[in-house]
């Protein structure tokens, strides 16, 4: 009898965890953003409840400032999948115009994506949300418990969290309390990469390397996704070969130089890869311990 | 058995996972030994590294070499006071297996998150500075990875450098180590001398250390039998979910946490002994015909039986013990400290119930491992205790099983995880009390009164009135016809409550014994009066569940403080401040408000005789 191997392994405890979330919670949701940590999640819930339906709903936080791609392939899935997608627009910030050229990377994810995603779990009650964050991808996240308490304002108290031990997890809440949930917290960005591939689980193409308009701003390779992307004259916009390793708002979100068109070229490259994912997130570098700071507001 | 990795990465999907876990005494170097092993595997990116270095020019402990603590330690807190505070989990591979690297916190008031990091790991190193030698903490480290099952631990001999990379010194360590694991007969250990500083014995051996023979830290973790024994043990599978997606599929799922499955086996549902036939069994991939621990299945069986989340498929040959008492070393997570007698929600590998500390056996002093008579457990201490539940439970013992053989507790009222359990063994409750059935009941009885049984609980603090307004209200019930009594914190602790005095733990039981008095009036068809501070929500709430819907009416008696105090009847605030009298309600012992008390009276501007008419109108729907 051999071991479980560890990709098996990761799988189980994922599949373990929704289905605590499906059971012990009142009303959850999935938090769905698209991306390949999501597709991965989404393709764990599947499994977790065959042949039923999902039984929670996914909700998707608009920015309004994601790559036509991604919504284009997120209507496709849900479609495919014949899933129950509520998308939620921060509409206050959307009428004050708050974007990410024009009031900053900071202010932008705090209202479009931090405010927006507290007024979504308020309006529809939800008291747990999943979501496909991972324990790799930055330090403070490294931290994290896999059922994370938040208070009534959502807050995340990092010095005060809950014990979590074996595979008992306290589910109970008082009043207004919610937990956000990471099926995904003991998987790395490789592990995302080889579930993807031997699952054959169908991802956003930007992905894949091809040629893109782009455009460099602050040493960064801003894809031009529509003519809203602010173009100082002195700016040029070039043809490359890129692609993404995150997806995000476009103006925040930076390409990579790349000729991986396959995921066995994409595990190829990250194999010899020197930065991290998150290198071209630009809100992590806001400030050191940004992204603690911003899990303490409510981000997810 | 476990086959020994193979040195090819070719399969990536054949590589075997290792979780590990570093402890050990503040500033041993924890969090720079993971630091050296990321840094050594090539775990750490370029944009990292460079956040890292402006992190250690502003934070950093090394001059102006790079502080590999600050790879690891992720919050902003633990890089300003240079400590580690909670867990993380850091991941790297090499090419022989995968690692989750669990770095856990040393200072003593962060042991629960030691705790919660050595329940999923497969083994653990131990740090111990050479110069320092073998502290409080390597032996509190110590004693709580032997309770939670660990079998071997790497005793990590660090800051070599230090002292010269002394061989005597590193024996004279490692056989002081041996001295104190002698109590610890479960636990074996390899010493290895390392400098997580300078990589010596960790990655690679040295020049420095040539007297040392012995693996390096990554040879041992590379090297290691993942356990598979859990695979030979009999099956659990504790259900979590039942799939019933349509009317002709009725699935059972949960994570199969022990031994092997397969289709057309006999099993056993428990606690309901229910029998029946294995049909299908899904695996997350698809139909199979048999499977093994570590998946999460879905089952189908072949005949209909009545399975819901929390209880737990096994076999009639090897059984779960079932049982509603069970004798347990319990973790105490939480600043509030035990309360035996109080009730808590208690948590198994998936059923739920409620639970009781009725007794607590001892303390043990994990410097000494002695073990101390005690009569409550503060934040991070163990101790052995007998607990009895709200219902029968399948579980195993602990050393047979981690999984099945473990449970949280939860606090009621703040749902705060402020326990951890270790099973050792069921227990027989001491009297097997069957309810006998009389022919007269609550019913008749209250139907010859005349009246519906209830009790009014009148909780505040002392000088808010209670006893005023509960004394006037039963003169007017009596004249009303109504067959009452009057329970008064004062009058019962002359008598059935004279031996408890007022610590937090004498104060439960307290209310423990009165509501249970209580509740034997009302079953006599009274209505009963009981007026006791009662100063926490969790008792309160316990004294509720004793009643029935409706019966249970609580009057929050309310004052502010400084009107209590002006009062004050029985001159116990004056005693309490001049520090004569102790853990006096309101001074030095706090008073939790209800939330949603049925009847809510401010006493400040407001006659007795107008409080009583509230109470009257309100209980004239009732009567």
């Amino acid at each position: 009898m051999t071991p479980l191997s560890h990709l098996k392994k990761l799988e189980s405890e994922s599949i373990y965890i929704l289905r605590e979330v499906a059971a012990a919670f009142e009303n959850p949701v999935m938090m769905y953003s698209i991306g390949k940590d999501s597709a991965v999640m989404l393709q764990l819930a599947l499994k977790a409840f065959a042949p039923g339906p999902l039984p929670f709903k996914l909700l998707h936080v608009d920015t309004t400032w994601k790559f036509k791609e991604m919504i284009s392939f997120r209507d496709k899935t849900v479609k495919e999948l014949d899933l129950k997608l509520i998308i939620h627009v921060n509409k206050e910030g959307l009428k004050k115009g708050i974007g990410p050229q024009s009031h900053g990377s900071k202010t932008h994810t705090d209202i479009m994506k931090t405010e927006s995603l507290k007024q979504a779990l308020n309006l529809y009650k939800f008291d747990a949300a999943l979501g496909g964050a991972r324990r790799d991808e930055e330090k403070s996240r490294s931290k994290e418990r896999i059922f994370s308490f938040r208070s009534a304002t959502h807050a995340w108290d990092s010095k005060n969290q809950r014990p979590e031990l074996w595979s008992h997890f306290n589910t109970q809440l008082n009043t207004n309390e919610s937990v956000r949930v990471f099926p995904l917290s003991n998987w790395t960005e490789l592990d995302i990469w080889y579930y993807i591939r031997s699952n054959e689980i169908p991802i956003v193409p930007l992905y894949f390397a091809k040629v893109r308009p782009v455009v460099k701003q602050n040493n960064q390779l801003i894809m031009v996704d529509d003519a809203r992307l602010r173009i100082k004259p002195t700016e040029l916009v070039e043809n490359k070969r890129v692609r993404f390793r995150t997806l995000g708002c476009y103006p925040l979100t930076a390409a990579i130089e790349s000729s991986a068109t396959t995921v066995d070229e994409i595990i190829n490259e990250l194999k010899s890869s020197q930065t991290s994912e998150r290198e071209g997130r630009l809100i992590d570098h806001d400030q050191i311990g940004a992204m603690e700071r911003k899990k303490q507001e409510g981000y997810f | 058995m476990a086959k020994l990795p193979t040195k090819n990465d070719s399969n990536q999907l054949e590589k075997s996972q290792l979780r590990f876990l570093t402890c050990g005494s503040v500033d041993d170097g924890k969090s720079t030994l993971i630091g050296r092993m990321l840094y050594d595997a090539r775990a750490i990116l370029d944009d990292q590294l460079l956040q890292s270095r402006k992190e250690s020019d502003k934070y950093g402990t090394q001059g102006n070499n790079l502080d590999l603590a600050l790879l690891v330690d992720g919050l902003q807190a633990e890089r300003e006071q240079g400590i580690t505070i909670d867990v993380a989990y850091r991941f790297f591979e090499t090419k022989a297996r995968k690692f989750i690297a669990v770095d856990t916190p040393g200072h003593e008031q962060y042991t629960r998150n030691m705790v919660t990091g050595a329940s999923n790991v497969d083994t653990a190193i131990v740090l111990v500075d050479a110069k320092k030698g073998i502290l409080k903490q390597t032996k509190r480290h110590s004693a709580i990875i032997q309770l939670l099952g660990i079998k071997t631990v790497i005793l990590a001999i660090n800051k070599m450098d230090s002292v010269g990379y002394s061989e005597k010194k590193f024996n004279q360590i490692r056989d002081e180590y041996a001295a104190f694991a002698k109590k610890l007969p479960e636990l074996d250990f390899v010493p290895i001398p390392i400098s997580a500083l300078n990589g010596d014995g960790v990655t690679s051996l040295s020049k420095k250390i040539s007297w040392y023979s012995g693996p390096t830290i990554l040879e041992y973790l590379e090297n290691i039998n993942i356990s598979d024994e859990i695979v030979f043990k009999p099956p659990r599978l504790p259900i979590q979910w039942v799939n019933r997606p349509y009317s002709n599929f009725r699935g059972f799922s949960g994570l199969l946490q022990s031994g092997l499955l397969s289709v057309g086996g006999s099993v056993t549902i428990f606690p309901s002994f229910q029998k029946s036939k294995i049909l299908e069994i899904y695996e997350p991939g698809g139909k199979v015909i048999k499977t093994q621990a570590g998946n999460s299945i879905t089952v189908t069986l072949e005949t209909e039986v009545d399975i819901s989340r929390g209880d737990m498929i096994a076999t009639d040959s090897h059984p779960p013990y079932v049982a509603d008492k069970l004798a347990a070393h319990i973790v105490w997570m939480d600043k509030t400290s035990l309360l035996p007698e109080r009730t808590y929600d208690i948590r198994f590998a998936t059923s739920e119930s409620k639970a009781q500390i009725v007794s607590l056996d001892y303390k043990v002093d994990v410097n000494t491992l002695n073990k101390h008579a005690t009569k409550t457990l503060g934040i991070n201490e163990i101790g052995y205790c007998k607990v009895s539940l709200s219902k029968p439970v399948a579980f195993d013992s602990y050393r047979d099983n981690k999984f099945t053989g473990s449970f949280i507790l939860i606090d009621k009222e703040s749902k705060a995880t402020v326990g951890a359990g270790m099973i050792d063994y069921p227990l027989r409750r001491a009297s097997n009390i069957k309810w006998h059935s009389m022919e007269i009941n609550k019913k008749s009885r209250s139907l010859n009164l005349k009246q519906q049984p209830l009790i009014l609980w009148f909780t505040g603090m002392s000088g808010s009135g209670k006893s005023s307004i509960a004394d006037q209200l039963e003169q007017v019930l009596l004249t009303r016809g109504h067959a009452t009594y009057l329970l008064d914190g004062d009058n019962v602790r002359h008598g059935l409550n004279k031996d408890l005095g007022f610590t937090d733990q004498d104060r439960v039981e307290n209310i423990r014994r009165v509501a249970e008095v209580g509740g034997l009036m009302v079953d006599a068809g009274l209505i009963v009066l009981a007026c006791f501070i009662s100063p926490f929500k969790a008792e309160r709430s316990m004294a509720r569940e004793l009643f029935g819907d409706n019966e249970f009416i609580e009057v929050f008696v309310d004052a502010p403080l400084r009107v209590c105090e002006d009062r004050d009847p029985k001159g116990l605030y004056k005693k309490a401040r001049s520090g004569q009298l102790k853990n006096f309600t309101g001074i030095d012992s706090i008073y939790e408000a209800p939330e949603n008390p049925e009847l809510h009276l401010k006493t400040e501007n407001s006659t007795i005789d107008e409080l009583v008419a509230v109470i009257t109108a309100f209980l004239e729907s009732r009567l």
